[in-house]
C-alpha cells in the first residue's frame, strides 16, 4: 500500500533510509541534515527500524564506521552537510577506494569561512573527484526514491553514492511524499551481497600498503597494482551510467515514478534556449522557462541529476541543435568558472557543437535565487549572444565591483 | 618463570619474513598478543609501523583478519566493524585496534575517546614506541622529555610524556593495562584476561624501538627489562577502578628497589643530548609517579 505525507525532504530522506532496511547507522549533527538522523535514531530506539545506530564524536568517524560496518557486510547510512563532508574529505576516498556501497545523503550547504549554514552546492561539488556517484534531486520524492535507487546502484557497481539536496530549500520544505509499500522496495531492492566479507573464517589483510606495480600472491598469481585499482575504479564509474540509467527505468516501472537517468529535459524539444542545472536550482530553472515562453522566448531545461560520473553522451546529445545554453549553478571553481559550465564545456568538446555558453553563478550561501531573476538572466544572455558575446561568466544578484 | 611459557597458545600468527626491523619491540609483542586473542578475532589497524609488518599487498605476514584504516580512526574503525558484526549476528568475535603512540595519544584520541565513552565492545592496544618511528622517529607526545627525535634534533623534546593512562582512566574502562614487550608472560596474560571482559579495554605496550631509540638490535630485550627495572614502564592493571601491580614490577614495589633511570638512559643515543637537569627532572618525574602507584597499590 503506498500511503501520500506531507513532509520535508529531510524526513523524506529518513523514510527512504527505513524503507531500504539499512543495518548500520553512524551519524554526527550538523544543520540542514541534523532531522534526518535524528529521525531515525526514533525509528531505531522504538524498534521499528532493526538497526545498529552509532553515535559518534565526528564525521570523521562517522565515514569510517560505515566503511567498517560495510567492509564486514552491513548496509549503511549517514548523512552529512558542508563542513561535516569537508571532514570525512579522507574517509569518502577511503570508502571509495575501498569499493564499498555507502550511501550517503549530502543535505547541501555552503562552506566557510565565514560560516553560513544556508544553502549552496559547494560542499558536494568540492568532493567531485573522491570517487563517489553523485545524484542532485530536485524535490523530495526524488529524495526518497533517489535514496532506493542509490542501494540497488551503490551494491550492483560497488561504489559509493552521494544523494544530494538542497538545505532548506527542500530538507525544511514541506511537500506531498508518496512512501511507496515497503515489501515492493524489498522486490526491488534485495539484500546486500559484499564482494568480500572480512571475517574469522577467511582472515583476509584488507587495504594494505600497496606497490605502484602488479605483485604475484603466494599462489604466484599477479595482482593489481595500485594504479590498476585506479582504473578499475574509474572504470566502474564509467561503467555505472548505464546502471543507473537502467535502475531508474526499472523503478519506473515498479513505482511509477521516473525522475530521469543521468538527466532530465524540460520543453527542450523546440527550445531556442536550454538553461541547465542541478538539484532544486533546475527546478526554479522550469519556472524561470515558463516565464520565458510567456515572453515568446522558447526557452526549456536541462537538469543534470547525475554529476559524478558526468553524462556526456546524453550533453552532447541534449545540445547537438540548440542555438543558446545557460548555465545556472550555486557552486563555483576559484580561478576558472562554474564546475558544471566546465564539465559541460568539456563534454561538447570535438562534437563540432560550438554553441555560445553563458555561466552564471548564483544562490550562494542561501542567496535567493528567484524564477523571474532567472528569466531575465537568460533574457539579457540572449542580448549579448546577439551581440557575439558567446562566453560570460555573470554573479546573479551579487555585488561585483 | 620458563615453565609459564608452556601454557602459552602454540599456534603462530605472526609468520617469519614479516617486515618489520631487525630488533623490532612490536614484533615480539604481537606475536604474544596474537597468541593471546588467537582466531575468533578481527584487527583494524591505522597507518603505522604495524601496517608495515602486515606487509604488502597482496601477501600478508599475519593470520587474523585485518582491517586497514586511516591514521586517525582506529578506534571508529572498531566501532563500525562492532556494530556491523552486531548487525550481521557476528558478535561472538571479538574487536581489536592496535595502533602506535602517535596513533594514540595524538591524531587518534578523539576518535578513541569516543569509542571509549561509547562504551564499545573492543580492545584498543597501543603500542608505544615514543615517537613517529613508521615515518622516522619524529616527535610525538608520548616522547619523553629529553630525547632527540628528527623534528626536536638540536635541543631535545623539552616536554615530558602524556599520561595516556589517566585519560583512559577517566573514561571509567572496566580494564586498563600496561605491559611490556620484554615480559611476554605478563604480556599475554594480560590479552587473555581483555578477552574474556565486555566493553572499552585499553592495553599500553612499551616497545623498544633500535632505530629509533639508538640502541643495537640485540639489546631489545634489555632496554625493555630496564625500563622497567627504572621504574620509567610500570607494569600494572586497573580492573573496574582497582589498581593492582603486575609481574616485575609487582616484584620491585614489594622490595622497595628500582634503578636509577641513567642506567636506561646512557644506553640510548637519543638521550645523548640530555641535560643534568633534564635527567634529574626525569629520576624526579618517575619517583613521583611511583610513589602515585604505591599509594594506590595500597588504598
Amino acid at each position: 500500500m503506498s500511503d501520500v505525507q506531507i513532509m520535508t525532504g529531510n524526513q523524506a530522506a529518513a523514510h527512504g533510509v527505513k524503507l531500504c532496511k539499512v543495518q548500520v547507522i553512524s551519524a554526527y549533527p550538523i544543520t540542514p541534515s541534523t532531522p534526518v538522523t535524528e529521525t531515525i535514531s526514533q525509528w531505531v530506539e522504538r524498534g521499528e527500524l532493526k538497526a545498529e545506530y552509532v553515535r559518534v564524536e565526528s564525521e570523521h568517524s562517522v565515514m569510517t564506521v560505515c566503511v567498517a560496518a560495510s567492509t564486514v557486510g552491513a548496509r549503511t547510512f549517514t548523512s552529512t552537510s558542508s563542513h561535516g563532508l569537508l571532514y570525512m574529505c579522507e574517509q569518502l576516498h577511503w570508502a571509495a577506494g575501498s569499493r564499498l556501497p555507502i550511501v550517503l545523503a549530502c543535505v547541501n550547504r555552503g562552506v566557510g569561512a565565514p560560516w553560513s549554514i544556508f544553502n549552496d552546492q559547494q560542499d558536494s561539488i568540492s568532493q567531485r573527484d573522491t570517487g563517489w556517484i553523485q545524484i542532485y534531486c530536485r524535490d523530495n520524492q526524488e529524495i526518497l526514491d533517489s535514496l532506493i535507487q542509490a542501494y540497488r546502484i551503490a551494491e550492483q557497481v560497488y561504489c559509493p553514492v552521494m544523494v544530494c539536496y538542497d538545505g532548506f530549500v527542500l530538507s525544511h520544505t514541506m511537500m506531498p511524499v508518496e512512501i511507496p509499500d515497503a515489501d515492493r522496495v524489498g522486490e526491488f531492492l534485495p539484500p546486500y551481497k559484499p564482494h568480500t566479507i572480512l571475517s574469522p573464517e577467511d582472515p583476509r589483510n584488507i587495504n594494505p600498503v600497496i606497490f605502484p606495480w602488479q605483485r604475484r600472491d603466494a599462489e604466484g598469481v599477479l595482482r593489481d597494482g595500485y594504479m590498476d585499482m585506479r582504473w578499475k575504479l574509474q572504470h566502474a564509474l564509467e561503467g555505472s551510467r548505464d546502471v543507473i540509467v537502467e535502475v531508474g527505468r526499472e523503478f519506473a516501472e515498479r513505482f511509477g515514478r521516473d525522475h530521469g537517468g543521468m538527466l532530465w529535459n524540460y520543453k527542450a524539444d523546440d527550445a531556442e534556449v536550454l538553461l541547465v542545472g542541478m538539484g532544486s536550482l533546475a527546478t526554479e530553472a522550469t519556472m524561470a522557462a515558463d516565464l520565458l515562453r510567456e515572453s515568446g522566448i522558447r526557452a526549456g531545461v536541462v537538469g543534470i541529476r547525475v554529476y559524478r560520473p558526468f553524462p556526456r553522451a546524453e550533453v552532447r546529445e541534449a545540445f547537438q541543435k540548440i542555438p543558446a545554453i545557460v548555465v545556472f549553478e550555486k557552486d563555483i571553481s576559484y580561478g576558472y568558472e562554474g564546475a558544471l559550465c566546465a564539465d559541460i564545456k568539456a563534454a561538447l568538446y570535438g562534437t563540432g557543437i560550438q554553441t555560445p555558453l553563458h555561466n552564471y553563478i548564483a544562490g550562494l550561501g542561501g542567496r535567493d535565487v528567484k524564477a523571474n531573476e532567472l528569466a531575465e538572466a537568460v533574457r539579457a544572455s540572449l542580448a549579448s549572444i546577439a551581440g557575439g558575446n558567446r562566453e560570460q561568466q555573470t554573479w546573479l544578484n551579487c555585488v561585483t565591483e | 618463570m620458563p615453565e609459564k611459557l608452556f601454557k602459552v597458545h602454540k599456534e603462530e600468527y605472526v609468520m617469519p619474513g614479516n617486515r618489520a626491523c631487525s630488533g623490532c619491540g612490536l614484533s615480539l609483542a604481537y606475536r604474544y598478543v596474537l597468541k593471546a586473542l588467537r582466531e575468533n578475532t578481527i584487527l583494524t589497524i591505522p597507518a603505522s609501523c604495524l601496517t608495515v609488518l602486515h606487509g604488502l599487498y597482496p601477501i600478508t605476514s599475519v593470520g587474523i583478519p585485518c582491517l586497514n584504516c586511516t591514521f586517525a580512526s582506529t578506534a571508529a574503525s572498531a566501532s563500525g566493524l562492532v556494530a556491523g558484526l552486531a548487525a550481521m549476528n557476528r558478535s561472538d568475535i571479538t574487536v581489536v585496534a592496535i595502533a602506535g603512540d602517535g596513533g594514540t595519544f595524538d591524531i587518534g584520541i578523539q576518535a578513541l575517546s569516543g569509542a571509549a565513552e561509547r562504551g564499545t565492545d573492543f580492545i584498543f592496544v597501543c603500542y608505544d614506541n615514543e615517537g613517529y618511528m613508521n615515518t622516522g622517529t619524529q616527535r610525538s607526545s608520548a616522547t619523553p622529555m629529553g630525547a632527540l627525535t628528527t623534528t626536536t634534533p638540536v635541543l631535545t623534546k623539552q616536554q615530558n610524556k602524556k599520561d595516556m593512562m589517566k585519560i583512559m582512566e577517566g573514561h571509567e574502562i572496566p580494564y586498563l593495562a600496561t605491559t611490556s614487550a620484554s615480559f611476554p608472560i605478563d604480556l599475554y596474560d594480560k590479552f587473555v584476561k581483555a578477552k574474556r571482559i565486555k566493553g572499552t579495554r585499553y592495553i599500553q605496550i612499551a616497545t623498544p624501538c633500535p632505530p629509533g631509540w639508538v640502541f643495537p638490535p640485540k639489546d631489545t630485550v634489555k632496554i625493555g627489562r630496564l625500563a622497567v627495572e627504572t621504574g620509567i614502564v610500570v607494569l600494572y592493571e586497573i580492573e573496574n577502578g582497582k589498581f593492582r601491580f603486575t609481574g616485575r614490577s609487582k616484584t620491585l614495589a614489594e622490595k622497595g628497589t628500582r634503578t636509577p633511570v641513567i642506567q636506561f638512559v646512557e644506553r640510548q643515543g637519543r638521550f645523548k643530548k640530555m641535560s643534568l637537569e633534564q635527567l634529574g627532572q626525569f629520576q624526579r618525574s618517575v619517583d613521583h609517579k611511583w610513589n602515585e602507584y604505591l599509594r594506590r597499590a595500597e588504598a
